[in-house]
């Protein structure tokens, strides 16, 4: 075994060869390593499952309703969604998974859309914050509590809210600020929103 | 973005097939909010971005020698409502501190290992070590949030894993596979490789731009991580964070404490973000076996965890920041934490 | 004869709609989506363009080719900033646009386009006031050397004079002069005799306070969706300006600006910095005609960090005195600070120290010239900084008398707005009592035993908020429908429910039968919302074009009915003579020909509908975790006048919001530039930090509202809330740890390098 000395990680001798690694190296999320060239590739029969990078057609499953679009599969569901869909109710605000204007729901879980690519959603329920009927009591709550002013991340906190109020009735101040953390307002509605989150979780959250 | 192939395998030969190939310039897609970042400031070009969230033998948690493994597919809402969440208080309290539902219902463990390092220099476009014209911009240039321990060499950034410190004290490991080729009489065959690696093993400082930050070569990936059993034994993690919402810590630390009559038996403690990988305090933790956990003897262990701290030009604070989720990791791991912010 | 109405609103309590919480009429709307902003503008055949910007300090370029950009599929237009030869001053200065069907065709252009730069000296260090005067005159002492007394002695000379060669000389030092220079004395003045008071003092402090440069970072970036139709350009802008840009495309454009329309239906944040139509603007409207299509040009998160706007550094060496009582007797000041765009710019000397009218001041003011995108206006410029400069030296002054600072403001409060002195004692008075601060309160340094203390500060702001210029067009349709027309903006105020409050008091109506429009440079000209400006300029207007409307109304109504018009009054959508019910304002409005009644209205006017000038108070109550450096807001009070309160729910979420913006500013958010790339390191939501919803506490909010304040009339309010936070918070760490923080931000690092510093 090693010694315990202070240097924690030991900087070889893991057992493994390295080995060249990246040109941008692992990418994020269980991540493999990325090789610089094409050494010890094999050529493989193409997978059928693989998309070639083209603009593809796809049918993404919208609030319901299927719609047909022609992306390549590097366009983000945020990017599909308002610019393919023109539903633009999912703002593209900070684009780097901080600020959650984006926020949709995924087979019902919460999804920062700038996150997910539009291929990736391909058999999957989106739900949108167009969803939302006139007279649903997240809305209805935002605007009660004046929680907005300009309005640009109100939607993306509405589906937050929304997400996080029907999965934790009941919930404490506490736990609705450790809930909404991902969203981000400039103006300042912060209070307002608390106050509108904390309504709908005594309500039981529907 | 530029663009890239995509892939949704279902099991797991085919997911390993997609990702040798292009020579292995293939990137893993999970919960996405790392590789989205990172695509988009073009510091990663892969061919082929594979989505793994349709394996389903990588997603859930059951026992497995001895102790539990977590799939890479699970995420970490499901991880939090599972049994296991009251054993494994460390990772917990991580989950915790995200405070964001959309990274909690997507993000996973094996992504947040594999994340890499969040140095402003380098997702500006500067490399992963910084270097300008044989210069270490890091040496010199802004370096509040970098590495106070571990950064004699050229690499200054920190780890940005936030679940590898307690996951480390757990003494977890993690599951990494590859495709083989073999080739006999002429026939070529493909297999998986699989190996259990001690997670403490799988982070690298890189000497060069071209080496990783981890042990992954092209093609492979985790796809477990192992927890031992839980047994009896006490843990927690303390992340330093600036806002109370989503936010990288600027230091942390988590320990596991085997208790006997209150006397530590067993003790390991490791910090996060102050070195480019996670940083085993051995010492302090060897120190603190046959003592009993008080508020200054916590605060000595922290004090000797970092005894050896190297600060740069603009971030001495970490130190004093590090010492202090070092002893608030051990005095919340042994209920023993009150006032704090 | 018309009937003539009072102007000035009835008594407060008769009111059905003025100063009462009703709703965000247009609330629903931004919830769930359906608003659409500039950023939304999507028409079938519309272009998306992206930036290629410089990242670097300073440089110049050397080569810029667009030509490969224009080869790449679905990209069908480019366009320069800059040329070969041109300056690039900071990072995130803009170098071309690309405009392609698809976003990431427009990406790919952007890859495609052939550009080159020289390194430049840049100097980003706007608090090294010593670094940048030795730059300075080490940089300047070369080009001295460079050039021969005779060519400097040409910038005296008769310029009509020069020749051709000597014109060139001279043009050629003073570039190499400005490129040299890195500080501008910004003058100095002397009031009193601050030697003599400093001998007489009872303590005496000197201190060094700060505060960094933050961005707007509006949530929906600047930028613009261009359309020609004809010759006729219609631009959806996200704007603070709707009647004010349409010249600015104009002129760039070579056309008439009565060809422009510019349209601004929601804005997502401007904070002050979506005044103009901006090159990126003026660049979708060139590419748009160029293409025949409609191109949406929206700046991508970084460059808006960049270029879009930033609010002034301030920083400080500050010596004050005061006598045993804590009137404070002397102040001495330097400050300097950089605003950005290589200006040269810092807080003005004038306003400095800040709402206080000290008897002896000496006061000195050096701005840096750093390589950082220009200031903007940001909300009550510069008035953050300045009392951030100002009642933190106050805080300490009273500290060191061993002091409350709450004793110490009121002793000195006599020096202050004469009109605003009592406003200002009685809002400390009911703000103590509000956060507790007689119970709660300790010395400096006395915030607890453990690693956690707790502290309290105050400080005290004042604003403007006088109206803008406006005007506006009311309706009365013969269906007893009414509208309101004006070529003004919601930036999150509520100005919709505003007018449509004045309407609805004017008028006796329900608020839904009101329409507000706006949003519109076709519509009557209304002044920028900015500067606290926008409810007092839009509701006079208003309700003089309603009284005007209600006016003829009455008229047909007396003459229908045989009643006299000064007897009428409309209300509960019903028109009165002396209690008696006369008709419905329906069939008042029938009687009206087709054409029913169209009045105009303007201002401001001097009749009391609005006035200006407040003061405010703000409390904090801190937490400050000395191991970890983090400090938490606990409660967080505002005691704010404003004058007539036209909807209370909207008038407080300005100030919740002022104060939760001045919670970031305080706390996390800053410019971060780096020394050695040059670089804005921070340009994105990761690093440049703001609070979450978890960070702000519980906030207090009460509105000063004796009834002379509604005597006032309208006064802005979206300013005064944002201004005392940096002081207010940072006096309740200090006296939570003892210790100044200098600089705001307070961030882990500054509290815990300061409270290192301290013990050293």
């Amino acid at each position: 075994m090693r010694d315990l000395r202070d240097e924690s990680i030991p900087q070889n001798g893991s057992g493994f060869n390295r080995r060249d690694f990246l040109r941008g190296s692992g990418a994020a999320v269980a991540v493999t390593a990325l090789a610089t060239s094409e050494q010890g590739a094999v050529a493989q029969d193409a997978k059928k499952s693989v998309r070639t990078a083209e603009p593809q057609d796809i049918t993404l499953n919208v609030n319901g309703k299927d719609h047909k679009v022609k992306v390549e599969n590097r366009v983000t569901l945020l990017d599909t969604l308002r610019d393919d869909l023109n539903h633009t109710g999912c703002k593209d605000v900070c684009d780097t998974t901080n600020c959650g204007a984006c926020t949709v729901l995924i087979d019902g879980k919460v999804t920062y859309a700038c996150t997910r690519l539009a291929v990736e959603c391909v058999g999957k329920k989106i739900t949108t914050v167009e969803s939302l009927a006139a007279n649903d009591p997240v809305i209805a709550g935002f605007v009660k509590h004046d929680a907005m002013q300009c309005g640009f991340c109100t939607p993306g906190f509405v589906m937050a809210t929304k997400a996080f109020c029907d999965k934790n009735p009941g919930a404490t101040l506490d736990q609705v600020r450790k809930g909404l953390g991902g969203n981000i307002c400039r103006c300042g509605t912060y209070a307002g929103i608390a106050a509108c989150a904390m309504e709908l979780v005594t309500k039981g959250g529907k | 973005m530029r663009s890239f192939e995509y892939a949704r395998p279902e099991t797991e030969a085919e997911a390993l097939e997609l990702l040798s190939e292009h020579g292995g310039n293939t990137a893993v897609l999970a919960g996405g909010t790392d590789l989205m970042n990172l695509l988009k400031r073009d510091v990663i070009q892969p061919a082929r971005v594979v989505d793994i969230k349709s394996v389903s033998s990588w997603r859930g948690i059951k026992p497995h020698d001895g102790g539990v493994m977590i799939g890479a597919n699970t995420t970490l809402d499901e991880i939090n409502e599972h049994a296991i969440a009251a054993d494994y208080r460390s990772l917990i309290d991580v989950i915790d501190g995200i405070r964001a539902i959309q990274i909690t219902a997507n993000g996973t463990l094996a992504g947040d290992l594999c994340q890499l390092p969040h140095c402003w220099y380098f997702r500006n476009g500067y490399g992963l070590l910084a270097m300008k014209d044989g210069e270490s911009l890091v040496a010199t240039g802004d370096n509040r949030y970098h590495a106070i321990l571990g950064n004699s060499g050229p690499a200054k950034f920190v780890s940005a894993s936030r679940f590898a410190p307690p996951a480390i004290a757990w003494n977890a490991k993690v599951r990494l596979v590859t495709q083989t080729r073999s080739v006999s009489e002429g026939v070529e065959a493909m297999s998986v490789k699989e190996e259990w690696l001690p997670l403490e093993y799988f982070f690298l400082t890189p000497k060069t731009n071209s080496q990783g930050v981890t042990v992954l070569k092209p093609g492979q990936l985790i796809t477990h991580l192992w927890l031992p059993a839980a047994s009896d034994t006490r843990s927690a993690t303390y992340e330093v964070l600036e806002l109370n919402g989503l936010d990288q810590p600027q230091a942390s630390a988590a320990c596991c404490l085997g208790l006997d009559g209150g006397i530590v038996r067993q003790a390991k403690i490791v910090l996060g973000h102050v070195a480019p990988t996670p940083w085993i305090a051995h010492e302090a933790a060897k120190w603190l076996v046959g003592q009993q956990i008080t508020s200054d003897i916590a605060e000595t262990a922290g004090r000797m965890a970092l005894a050896k701290a190297t600060p740069l030009s603009h971030n001495d604070y970490k130190v004093q920041m590090a010492q202090t989720a070092v002893k608030r990791a051990l005095l919340k791991a042994t209920n023993q934490l009150h006032e704090t912010l | 004869m018309a009937t003539e109405l009072k102007v000035a609103w009835g008594p407060r309590k008769e009111n059905v709609y003025l100063g009462k919480n009703t709703l965000r009429m247009d609330g629903a709307e931004k919830a769930s989506g359906a608003a659409k902003y500039t950023a939304d503008t999507n028409p079938k055949d519309c272009l998306v363009a992206k930036l290629l910007t410089f990242k670097g300090g300073a440089g110049k370029v050397k080569a810029l080719d667009l030509e490969p950009a224009t080869k790449v599929p679905g990209v069908k237009a480019v366009y320069a900033f800059v040329k070969v030869g041109d300056d690039l001053n900071w990072d995130g200065s803009l170098v071309a646009a690309v405009a392609a069907e698809r976003q990431e065709q427009a990406e790919d252009g952007v890859r495609a386009i052939k550009f080159a730069f020289d390194v430049a000296a840049h100097f980003v260090d706007e608090d090294d006031l010593a670094t940048a005067t030795k730059l300075h005159n080490d940089q300047t002492a070369d080009v001295l050397k460079k050039y021969p007394e005779e060519v400097r002695k040409l910038a005296d000379a008769d310029k009509a004079k020069l020749s051709d060669d000597e014109k060139k000389k001279l043009a050629e030092y003073q570039a190499a002069m400005t490129a040299a220079s890195r500080i501008k004395p910004l003058g100095e003045n002397t009031k009193g005799d601050v030697a003599a008071a400093l001998k007489t003092a009872a303590v005496v402090h000197k201190g060094y306070y700060g505060i960094a440069t933050i961005s707007h970072m509006c949530l929906e970036p600047h930028g613009a969706a261009a359309r020609f139709e004809g010759n006729k350009l219609n631009v959806n802008l996200s704007t603070q300006n709707v009647s004010g840009t349409a010249g600015q495309f104009a002129g760039p454009l070579g056309m008439d600006q009565a060809d422009v329309t510019v349209t601004c239906l929601y804005v997502g944040g401007g904070f002050g910095s979506k005044f103009a139509a901006d090159e990126w603007g003026v660049a979708a409207a060139k590419m748009s005609k160029e293409t025949g299509r409609p191109v949406r040009l929206m700046l991508d998160r970084a460059t808006e960090l960049k270029v879009a706007g930033t609010r002034p550094s301030g920083f400080a060496e500050v010596t004050i005195a005061a006598d045993k009582d804590g009137k404070i007797i002397a102040w001495d000041s330097h400050h300097w600070g950089s605003n950005g765009g290589l200006k040269g710019g810092t807080l003005n000397l004038a306003q400095y120290p800040y709402v206080f009218q000290f008897d002896n001041v000496n006061r000195k003011a050096t701005g840096l010239m750093t390589n950082a995108g220009p200031d903007r206006a940001w909300r009550a410029p510069p008035h953050p900084q300045l009392c951030a400069l100002t009642d933190t030296a106050i805080d300490d002054i009273a500290a060191k008398l061993g002091k409350s600072s709450v004793d110490v403001f009121l002793a000195n409060i006599d020096k202050t707005n004469e009109k605003l002195q009592a406003t200002y004692t009685a809002e400390i008075k009911r703000a103590a009592e509000l956060i507790g601060w007689a119970k709660k309160w300790h010395p400096h340094g006395k915030g607890g035993a453990g690693p956690v203390k707790k502290g309290l500060g105050m400080a005290i702001h004042t604003w403007g908020g006088a109206a803008h210029a406006a005007t506006c067009t009311v309706r009365i349709n013969p269906d007893g429908s009414v509208e309101s027309l004006s070529g003004t903006q919601d930036i999150g105020t509520g100005t919709r429910t505003a007018i449509a409050m004045v309407l609805g008091e004017t008028f006796g109506l329900p608020l839904e039968a009101v329409k507000v429009r706006y949003g519109s440079s076709v519509y009557p000209r209304s002044g920028p919302s900015g500067g606290s400006t926008t409810i007092g300029g839009v509701t006079g207007p208003n309700r003089r074009a309603a009284l005007a409307a209600l006016g003829k109304l009455f008229d047909v109504v007396a003459e229908k009915h045989k009643v006299k018009g000064e007897s009428l009054k409309a209300k509960d959508g019903k028109i009165w003579s002396d209690g008696k019910e006369v008709c419905t304002w329906k069939a008042a409005c029938g009687l009206l020909g087709m054409m029913g009644i169209e009045t105009q209205g303007e201002g401001p006017k001097n009749d009391g509908l609005t006035s200006a000038q407040v003061g405010g108070v703000q409390m904090a109550d801190v937490s400050v975790d000395t191991e970890t450096g983090i400090v938490r807001i606990n409660q967080f009070v505002a005691v704010q006048d404003c004058g007539l309160i036209i909807n209370e729910q909207l008038a407080k979420s300005q100030v919740y919001g002022g104060m939760i913006m001045g919670i970031a500013y305080s706390l996390t958010e800053e410019q971060i530039l780096d020394n050695k790339t040059g670089r804005y390191i921070n340009a994105d939501l990761e690093n440049y930090k703001l609070p979450r919803i978890g960070d702000i506490g519980e906030l207090i909010v009460e509105m000063y509202q004796p009834d002379s304040e509604y005597e006032r009339g309208v006064i802005g309010l979206g300013e005064p809330p944002v201004i005392a936070c940096g002081a207010a918070i940072s006096n309740a760490v200090a006296n939570a740890i003892g210790v100044r923080v200098p600089t705001i931000p307070l961030t882990p690092k500054r509290v815990l390098d300061a409270l290192k510093a301290a013990k050293a």
